[in-house]
């Protein structure tokens, strides 16, 4: 797969204040690519500089090799799907999907048909005539990417376009979009700020934050290596706990020495040591690599999870077994569920849960509407 | 309950029911009394009938009316454009300035026009020419354009600022050059603020009489001066007949622009 657009040392500052920090990156013919990231992060601002709606201040933008910086949005063979879907209302369904044909003065059986596929893949087939405004969020997405492929762009750039829709429906529109990209192979540019869409629809993600790129990989790598304490918390749930690197595969934290598989590190370097709640196994006090006190059980459906204060750090333990609050746990870690990245700018801000509630987590996650 | 509330209902609606029936129906039903009524009270269709000699004023002040209005409109719709467009420091200062001329009284504005355009008038006088302006139809529709064209301007510009943000680059993402977004999707959009704009300046050009008596110079009669004559000189009964065939046209023009905007398609334009 080649390089079909290309971000060469992207800036962009609003008031002063640096959106994008000399952005690079480049998104392969047909893949399924995400930007992922917090709201602020310039997701949403790199994929309007893409479609045209912004211009960088510093940088280059290419297509398929070409530069296109200066090229206006209605000439770029990229296309929308917005967070609002920002359909027409003064034309119906027909009229909606027709309308870049018709820019196009393609013949009006041609748009007929053409028009009829496009709401076949969607289905909607039977919508035509229907005002747009008596639709549904669902139905209304569904017209906007309808209207966005139908004059087959090589890109499709969707801004959040699950945002509004309800958790249900949000589950069938991402199998549907994922679809719809495999049965056309185009390139799909989404932005968002849930973590679990991205892992569940992409080919790549790219995890943004702070104006830069922190990581680029495919969900797995994302999942398993996060490279720095921001990604590990931001995609999933972590704890991250500093260590120090006595040797190869040997890290020390809590006051333990621990076997793992990681090695490249210099000798006693301080470390971020990332591990998975799900990889903590809950095991009697005299069989525990460390004991903590658990302050907390919350029942989740799956699994419960548990806050244990050990040695004054907050650990989240998911576990499927029961156990009562304020007792004494042991718990067991295999070696590979140790990840173990070097320090960064992000270190000690995240994977700590003493001051964990689920309330909070909400909050953050909620301010998705983000502005530009 | 129900009752109760309904009675509140109707309580609260009573006063601008009164103000309805004595002010707006009561009227009416008056000018349609005098309309079809001769000087002595007997039911009549003379008013009615003699209207046919006002005619030609008729005509003419639809074609002063209308060429006003659509100058409003071509001068009005890029104005409200560029004004809903701009950041909103900008806009204040524009509907600010817009307005302005609105808090010095029409007379008074149309009697300044008429000083700058007269024959030994402020502008002739500047210019050391001897232009012959005041008395010409210019004149006049230059007056119902530079009065009502606020009517036009606020409406659009209220429309086209309430519409969304996104619109315009949905057009341009689907390939609209910068004039086809506003031919394909804005104009079409703002079609509700054109039409109130358009009414609220066609009808008040239509029925105005000082403008055209100061401007016009004395040459030109227009349906408001005609029907104000009719009051001054006590022919009650044509003036009413006049002044209800008048409101039927304005129903039936308003009538015929909403038969635009309610078609399927949605606006004039497509």
């Amino acid at each position: 797969m080649s390089k079909l657009i290309e971000l060469k040392g992207i800036s962009k500052s609003y008031d002063g204040e640096k959106i994008l920090n000399s952005m690079n990156l480049y998104i392969r013919d047909r893949e399924f690519i995400t930007l992922l990231g917090p709201s602020g992060c310039g997701k949403t601002t790199t994929l309007r500089i893409i479609g045209g709606f912004e211009s960088a201040d510093e940088g280059e933008l290419y297509f398929d090799g070409v530069e296109i910086s200066n090229v206006p949005t209605y000439k770029r063979p990229v296309n929308t799907v917005f967070q609002k879907y920002a359909l027409f209302p003064h034309l119906n369904v027909y009229e909606n999907i027709a309308f870049p044909l018709r820019l196009k003065k393609i013949p009006e059986d041609s748009i007929r048909e053409k028009v009829s596929e496009m709401l076949k893949m969607v289905a909607l087939e039977g919508f035509e005539n229907k005002s747009v405004s008596t639709l549904s969020g669902g139905q209304q997405q569904r017209v906007a990417i309808a209207r966005a492929l139908v004059s087959h762009p090589r890109v499709l750039l969707l801004d959040e376009p699950l945002g509004a829709l309800d958790l249900k429906l949000r589950k069938d529109m991402q199998n549907e979009l994922k679809r719809i990209q495999q049965s056309i192979g185009i390139t799909f540019i989404y932005v968002t700020h849930d973590q679990e869409e991205a892992l569940s629809m992409s080919d790549t993600i790219v995890v943004m934050a702070d104006g830069e790129i922190q990581q680029i990989g495919t969900p797995t790598d994302i999942y398993n290596e996060p490279k720095n304490a921001f990604v590990a918390d931001f995609i999933g749930e972590s704890n991250i706990i500093d260590g120090i690197m006595l040797e190869d595969k040997k890290v020390r934290l809590a006051g333990h020495v621990f076997d793992c598989v990681d090695g490249g590190f210099e000798k006693n370097e301080p470390v971020d040591v990332v591990i998975r709640p799900e990889d903590i196994d809950v095991v009697p006090v005299d069989k525990g690599m460390l004991n903590g006190y658990v302050t907390s059980v919350t029942f989740k459906g799956v699994h419960y999870e548990i806050i244990v204060d050990i040695k004054g750090f907050k650990w989240m333990i998911q576990s499927t077994d029961y156990v009562s609050p304020d007792s004494i746990i042991g718990v067991y870690i295999e070696p590979d569920a140790f990840h173990i990245m070097k320090k960064s700018k992000y270190s000690g801000k995240f994977g700590d849960y003493s001051s964990y509630s689920d309330e909070i987590e909400e909050l953050s996650n909620a301010d998705a509407a983000e502005e530009f | 309950m129900k009752k109760l509330s309904q009675i509140k209902h109707s309580a609260a609606a009573a006063p601008h029911i009164v103000w309805a029936v004595l002010f707006i129906l009561l009227p009416l039903f008056i000018v349609t009394y005098y309309a079809f009524t001769d000087a002595d009270g007997a039911f009549s269709f003379e008013n009615v009938t003699s209207l046919s000699e006002y005619l030609k004023i008729f005509g003419l002040s639809m074609e002063l009316a209308v060429i006003a209005t659509f100058v409003c409109l071509l001068v009005g719709y890029p104005l409200a454009y560029i004004m809903a467009r701009a950041n909103p420091k900008r806009q204040k200062l524009f509907i600010m300035l817009l307005m302005l001329p609105m808090w010095t009284n029409l007379l008074i504005r149309t009697y300044s026009i008429m000083a700058i355009l007269d024959d030994g008038g402020i502008l002739n006088t500047i210019l050391n020419t001897s232009m012959h302006i005041v008395g010409t139809k210019g004149a006049v529709i230059f007056g119902m354009v530079y009065d009502f064209l606020p009517y036009m301007v606020l409406p659009i510009y209220t429309c086209i600022s309430k519409i969304d943000k996104h619109m315009w680059e949905a057009a341009a993402d689907l390939g609209c050059n910068s004039f086809k977004v506003i031919s394909k999707v804005i104009f079409p959009l703002s079609m509700s603020g054109v039409i109130s704009g358009v009414t609220m300046v066609l009808v008040p050009s239509i029925s105005t009489f000082y403008i055209s008596q100061k401007l016009g110079g004395g040459t030109f009669e227009l349906i408001g001066d005609t029907i104000e004559r009719q009051f001054v000189t006590g022919a009650l009964n044509v003036g009413a007949a006049i002044s209800l065939v008048m409101m039927l046209l304005i129903l039936l023009s308003l009538a015929v622009m909403n038969k635009f905007t309610d078609s399927e398609d949605g606006g004039i334009i497509a």
